[in-house]
């Protein structure tokens, strides 16, 4: 009943003219983003962030645009997987495996309208996930102390290093270098500077956005002009749209399955989306009675992934939002958000700010509703929008995320920063180092430093109270588990290989 | 190879992160952990995986041809320009020129690179300075215009 009346609160606050607005102008930004190939969730996000700023928001309205967009885009990502074969973010990966063969014999628009339901319900339900799942947790989260707290934040990486990527050493290292560039500046205890090296741009230490966009946007610049804009002419010719009720009926029980493994797999912290919809793909081929047809255009191959990954995103957001601890690449730009706004997440988040956090799932409840009318009815709309060449919508891109960091400072100290990120970026892409730990580290170093020396001033300096709580221990055997357990399972969870053709 | 170069790379990075954490001064507050260890700790484990990967490197990437990388060289070359062009220069010119140049190496046609280059720079400075509000110049500040 409180959780009711608390929604209705929300739907208060999502429901002025100003939020609704911004959540419309959000999911349309967020299809396109999702749509366009090169540009994903996280980038997308990263690069408006600073132009939410400009715009001067308030909390709750730029959390609105911003989780709109977020929601968006994973929408928006199978739209270029069915059509081109070519994921439109990392999430829809899973997409292409039925979604183009489904397209190549000519039901193009039945895979659209499927996928666009499934990933509805997957978003929907997690949502109300979300609504029952974090509250509850926020409260667990009051006992949590900074021992508690450290054993989270190696939770955290130990998943991202361990079942979500394919090689445990080079995540690591990526994450080494996230925390290490989280040390630059000021320390928070004594106020002394660390690794400044006397110069005063570092004291402030590296402003995560600029990471953010250098990793995700300016890297992509330098894969395109290695790829000359190749890999993106419309290969399947979309007829019209009707409503596929027989893949849908067929394929229901597959989403919702998929939405429980995906609403799992989000919460996993540093597990996140991609993980969601691999594991709903894998999980229902396992299940189904005949999965003879899964590769070449089985319609529950379609519904499995897109509910998978939209209700990952739902389930990503219950440790963002309770924990401070994010559950992915884009939930970590939304937690830089979240931060720059001067809001802490966190249990305490529940209490003080329920404006924040009830108008948001509102407005997340809103915008699914206005995603599958967008992505319904209007999706041809939207495959208008892949026809934007890449040499102009990479250019665009790079001159839009050049603006948003230097409004942020209007320094080209930040600006040179990002090319440098960007760079550096390019040479991990092809040495297989994943850059989603990286900006995890920046952004949570400073707190899990914190945490370990705050647990180490209450014990006076004894190392085992880290392990002196049941959930302390229960979070370290987590984490253990999360990274080695891949070492036994590598040639169950083997990737299946995009169709290249 | 790669493997190994970038894993000996990361190995040098992390020592010269641990002589300069050593520099790193106490505060007069009691810690027992300080603002030293953290650091130590981050760079132990990254030379604890450089090591295995040193050990066993994954297979090669497939690296560009060397005129890739002189496109990509000039590309950097094209952005920092930028980074340093915006404050003195105004928007449109350096967006414009930027703009043009990412453009024709994505895809070498001199005339759509010339109108990416020009729709990108006014188009932009419209949604950012009318759309925005940004308090961006158009034009070198200077000139008085915008």
């Amino acid at each position: 009943m409180e959780t009711l009346s608390l929604l209705a609160d929300g739907f208060a606050i999502a429901l002025t003219p100003g939020n609704l607005m911004l959540a419309m102008i959000g999911c349309v930004l967020g299809t396109i983003i999702g749509a366009l190939p090169g540009l994903g969730p996280s980038n997308g996000v990263a690069i408006l962030i600073p132009l939410a700023f400009s715009l001067g928001l308030d909390a709750t309205a730029a959390l609105v645009l911003m989780t709109a967009v977020y929601y968006g885009a994973m929408y928006g990502g199978r739209i270029s997987s069915i059509l081109l074969n070519i994921p439109g973010d990392e999430p829809a990966l899973m997409t292409t495996l039925d979604g183009y063969p489904m397209a190549r014999a000519g039901r193009a628009g039945d895979a659209l309208v499927l996928s666009g339901v499934a990933s509805f319900v997957g978003a929907f339900l997690a949502t109300i996930g979300l609504m029952l799942l974090a509250p509850w947790l926020a409260r667990i989260a009051f006992r949590f102390g900074p021992a508690e707290y450290f054993a989270l934040y190696i939770l955290a990486f130990s998943t991202l290093g361990g079942i979500a990527s394919g090689n445990q050493a080079k995540a690591l290292i990526a994450t080494c270098i996230g925390l290490g560039i989280a040390m630059i500046g000021l320390d928070n205890a004594t106020g002394m500077p660390r690794f400044t090296f006397g110069n005063l741009h570092m004291m402030d230490g590296i402003d995560f956005l600029v990471a953010i966009v250098g990793l995700f946007a300016v890297t992509e610049v330098f894969v395109f002009i290695e790829s000359h804009g190749r890999e993106s002419a419309l290969g399947v010719r979309l007829g019209r749209i009707v409503i596929p009720v027989k893949d849908i009926i067929l394929a229901f029980p597959s989403m919702l399955r998929s939405t429980v493994i995906g609403f799992i797999a989000g919460i996993l912290p540093g597990a996140g989306a991609s993980l969601g919809s691999f594991l709903s793909y894998m999980g229902e081929k396992a299940m189904v009675k005949d999965n003879s047809r899964f590769g070449k255009g089985d319609p529950r191959g379609v519904a499995a992934p897109e509910a998978g990954n939209n209700a990952a995103a739902g389930g990503a957001l219950v440790p963002m939002l309770t924990l401070g601890v994010p559950g992915s690449g884009t939930t970590a730009v939304l937690l830089a958000l979240l931060m720059t706004l001067n809001i802490t997440p966190g249990p305490t988040l529940f209490t003080d700010r329920p404006d924040v956090v009830w108008g948001l799932i509102a407005s997340l409840l809103i915008a699914n509703v206005v995603l599958l009318v967008l992505n319904v009815p209007l999706v041809k709309l939207f495959v208008k929008i892949l026809m934007v060449p890449p040499w102009v919508l990479l250019p665009g891109v790079t001159m839009i995320s050049f603006v948003g960091i230097y409004s942020l400072s209007g320094s080209s100290f930040d600006l040179l920063l990002m090319i440098g990120f960007g760079v550096l970026g390019y040479f991990f892409r092809k040495l297989d180092v994943p850059t989603v730990p990286i900006i995890l580290g920046i952004l949570l170093g400073n707190n899990m430093e914190d945490s370990l020396r705050r647990a180490m001033v209450i014990s006076g300096g004894d190392w085992t109270y880290l392990f002196s709580s049941p959930i302390a221990i229960g979070l370290w055997i987590a984490a253990v588990l999360g990274f080695v357990a891949p070492f036994f399972l590598r040639g169950l969870l083997k990737r299946p290989q995009a169709i290249t053709d | 190879m790669s493997d190994r170069l970038f894993a000996f790379a990361v190995i040098v990075v992390a020592l010269g992160y641990i002589l300069s954490a050593t520099t790193i001064q106490s505060g007069f507050m009691p810690d027992p952990v300080g603002p030293k260890l953290f650091p130590y700790m981050i760079a132990g484990a990254a030379i604890v995986a450089a090591l295995t990967i040193l050990i066993r490197p994954a297979e090669e990437p497939e690296w560009p041809g060397l005129a890739t990388f002189g496109r990509i060289a000039f590309a950097i070359i094209v952005l920092v320009g930028y980074a340093y062009a915006l404050k003195p220069l105004g928007f449109l010119m350096p967006t414009a020129i930027a703009a043009g140049i990412l453009s024709y190496q994505i895809h070498p046609d001199a005339r759509n690179a010339a109108l990416t280059g020009l729709g990108l720079s006014l188009g932009l400075f419209v949604i950012f300075r009318f759309g925005l509000g940004l308090g961006l110049f158009g034009f070198p500040r200077a000139w008085g215009i915008f």
